[in-house]
């Protein structure tokens, strides 16, 4: 049964609901589920025990290499490859190649920030089960929804249901993976 | 709120200096959804149409005919000579870099300094800065006269070892304002995601459900997906924040490397993002008090917000008359006579005293206006006085450029300059082009961010008391 579905999606009317009944969807000892919400609600990252986003890591990582790669970059063309004297400037300083190396760390920075966002959010990704759903539309609108996830190794179909209705869950549907 | 007990009421501060609700209504999280989208989900009204076809003519024909005529006859058919070889070309292009810098000031900045009131126009404002960075970064490469060389300002890696030179502050600046364009759009578009998800799931018919399904990258709103990308908002508002400074600040670069008095100054990199803001302040207004009747979001964006903005600007255009003053000091105390003859001549010259006077008396003094709340509500006077400011900030730059150029340190080299109609049409069809895409921003994308109004309005809190869920329907 579990290979084809997806897992078992609850509906919920307000980020307080949804966020209550995440802690008891924690307390039962789910791991593999989510919340899906119109806007973020603060408080679901520590229900959900999802620690520090490594969003920053790529912007860290990206920021840094573009600093040095252009202050390489500025010393290999003005310095190594192709010296010019003008105006009796040094080939390579510290002013002239600092803001230039600053300015690309800010924009692979900015850029590494949304290839991190993107990819670790798994986007772009067009299908998913949840799409195939009518009332998950409303998600985007003023509706939350709770799926805990078939893979989740206490998955049972009538347990989980019992659960989310135990909740305050409505709606509660098999969520069919296709 | 309801649930505050009276003990607490009697600690909260008085009315007059609590915080600005980040929204103004209790209302539930389908209206605010239904509110923000029904600009772009309803009938295209006449004025829009009417206001599209106008700055379509200026972005389709009158800015292809005098940037083709410009590029194949030559710099010739502008008004820049010897000495004055930077003319309207320059003066637009700052214009526009600094209309950009109140958008990401306003979206990023105020973002980190978490000033929840610009959340309704954060984006607004951030389009602002995406367009106008488009038509800035339009007069750099046409400003070079062979525009086809316009490669050479990259480093592309050649047969010849042909490098950018980068000990000249003017190749900071093709770096800056294309990181500036690249990192805005990156902001404005990542912003966009959860509203093109909303879209996606209200559309109606085949295409837009394509095309914003398309777009939204298939955004889920998951609990993991919210969560990076809120620290991704965060990261990025902090780069973008450091362009708001960075970015004029290497435009004033440009000029105080030069040695030609009225450029060669210390305070100008500071002083033209100082002058940036201000007219990028200017911009908001002129965009948003139109638009927010037009678009019927009087509820949403409030007179609350155009205060708030007002006094950002008088703020602004106080520093701005400060540096004024500060220049004209330094000119006096510096002993410099070409500084000396600059700086008076800017005032008591004889061929553009009118600009030196705007200065003062535009940029710097009719923002004063702003300290009288009356004036900051009544929005017909709020339009005239952004308006007027928008024009005296451009003088501000023709003063700086041309008023320092066409008297150099020759007397022999003296000339005047007047722009031709090639200058005025590139400059209308860069107005056009900003205007219209400005139109289709707000016909096809949600003006405010839906979702975080939602995130920011008193629904979305999680500790309200069940009692006074919902508030009004």
């Amino acid at each position: 049964m579990s290979e084809t579905n997806y897992g078992i999606a609850a509906e919920f009317d307000s980020a307080a609901d949804v966020l209550r009944a995440a802690e008891k969807v924690r307390d039962a000892g789910y791991r593999r589920w989510d919340v899906f919400s119109p806007f973020p609600v603060h408080g679901l990252e520590k229900v959900m025990g999802l620690g520090n986003s490594r969003v920053g890591w790529f912007a860290f990582l990206f920021g840094a290499g573009a600093f040095i790669g252009t202050m390489l970059m500025i010393w290999y063309m003005n310095d190594f490859d192709y010296p010019i004297v003008i105006g009796g400037k040094p080939m390579f300083s510290t002013p002239m190649s600092v803001v230039p190396s600053y300015i690309l760390l800010v924009l692979f920075a900015g850029i590494g920030t949304f290839i991190g966002m993107i990819a670790l959010n798994e986007l772009p990704r067009h299908h998913h089960p949840l799409f195939a759903k009518k009332r998950f539309a409303l998600v985007s609108r003023d509706k939350f929804y709770l799926v805990i996830g078939s893979n989740d190794p206490q998955f049972s179909e009538s347990v989980t249901r019992k659960l989310l209705e135990d909740i305050g869950g409505q709606h509660i549907e098999i969520v069919e993976d296709k | 709120m309801a649930d505050t007990s009276t003990s607490l009421e009697s600690l909260a501060p008085p009315a007059e200096l609590r915080r600005l609700p980040p929204v103004p209504q209790d209302r539930s999280l389908g209206w605010f959804t239904d509110k923000l989208t029904a600009f772009n989900e309803g009938k295209t009204p006449l004025w829009w149409w009417v206001g599209f076809f106008i700055t379509a003519f200026g972005a389709t024909v009158i800015l292809p005919v005098t940037l083709i005529y410009k590029i194949s006859v030559g710099v010739g058919v502008w008004g820049n000579n010897m000495p004055v070889m930077w003319g309207w070309d320059i003066i637009n292009f700052v214009w526009w870099v600094g209309v950009a810098h109140a958008g990401t000031l306003i979206s990023a900045m105020l973002f980190l300094t978490r000033q929840h009131w610009r959340t309704v126009i954060g984006r607004a404002a951030e389009a602002m800065t995406v367009f106008s960075v488009m038509m800035a970064g339009l007069y750099p490469g046409i400003h070079v006269g062979r525009a086809w060389f316009d490669w050479f300002m990259f480093p592309i890696p050649t047969y010849e070892d042909m490098w950018p030179q980068f000990r000249s502050p003017l190749m900071w600046d093709v770096f800056a304002v294309n990181t500036y364009l690249i990192i805005s759009s990156t902001f404005w578009y990542m912003g966009l995601i959860p509203d093109l998800a909303l879209m996606r799931d209200r559309a109606k018919t085949r295409v837009r459900k394509f095309l914003y399904g398309l777009f939204a990258l298939g955004w889920t709103g998951s609990a993991r997906q919210w969560h990076n990308y809120e620290k991704a908002y965060l990261v990025l508002s902090g780069l973008a924040t450091l362009l708001v400074f960075t970015v004029s600040s290497i435009v004033g670069m440009d000029f105080a490397t030069a040695q030609i008095a009225g450029w060669h100054e210390t305070i100008f990199p500071f002083y033209f993002v100082a002058g940036a803001v201000t007219c990028g302040f200017g911009m908001v207004l002129v965009l948003l008090i139109p638009l927010r009747k037009l678009c019927h979001l009087e509820d949403i964006i409030t007179l609350a917000h155009i205060d708030k903005i007002c006094k950002m600007t008088l703020m602004m255009a106080s520093i701005m008359g400060y540096i004024y003053l500060v220049e004209f000091f330094i000119a006096w105390y510096s002993g410099n006579p070409y500084d000396a003859w600059v700086f008076g001549h800017r005032m008591f010259g004889h061929q553009y005293v009118y600009g030196g006077w705007i200065m003062l008396l535009i940029n710097a003094s009719l923002p004063q206006l702003f300290w009288i709340k009356r004036v900051r509500q009544n929005l017909w006077l709020v339009f005239v006085i952004a308006f007027v400011l928008n024009i005296g900030m451009w003088f501000e730059r023709f003063v700086i450029i041309v008023g320092s150029l066409y008297q150099d340190f020759l007397p022999a080299n003296w000339g005047v300059y007047y722009p031709t109609w090639v200058d005025i049409g590139v400059f209308v069809g860069t107005l056009g082009a900003f205007f219209m895409l400005y139109l289709l921003f707000v016909r096809f994308l949600p003006m405010v961010p839906v979702s975080e109004v939602k995130g920011v309005s008193p629904e979305a809190n999680t500790h309200r008391p069940a009692a006074v869920k919902g508030g009004q329907p």
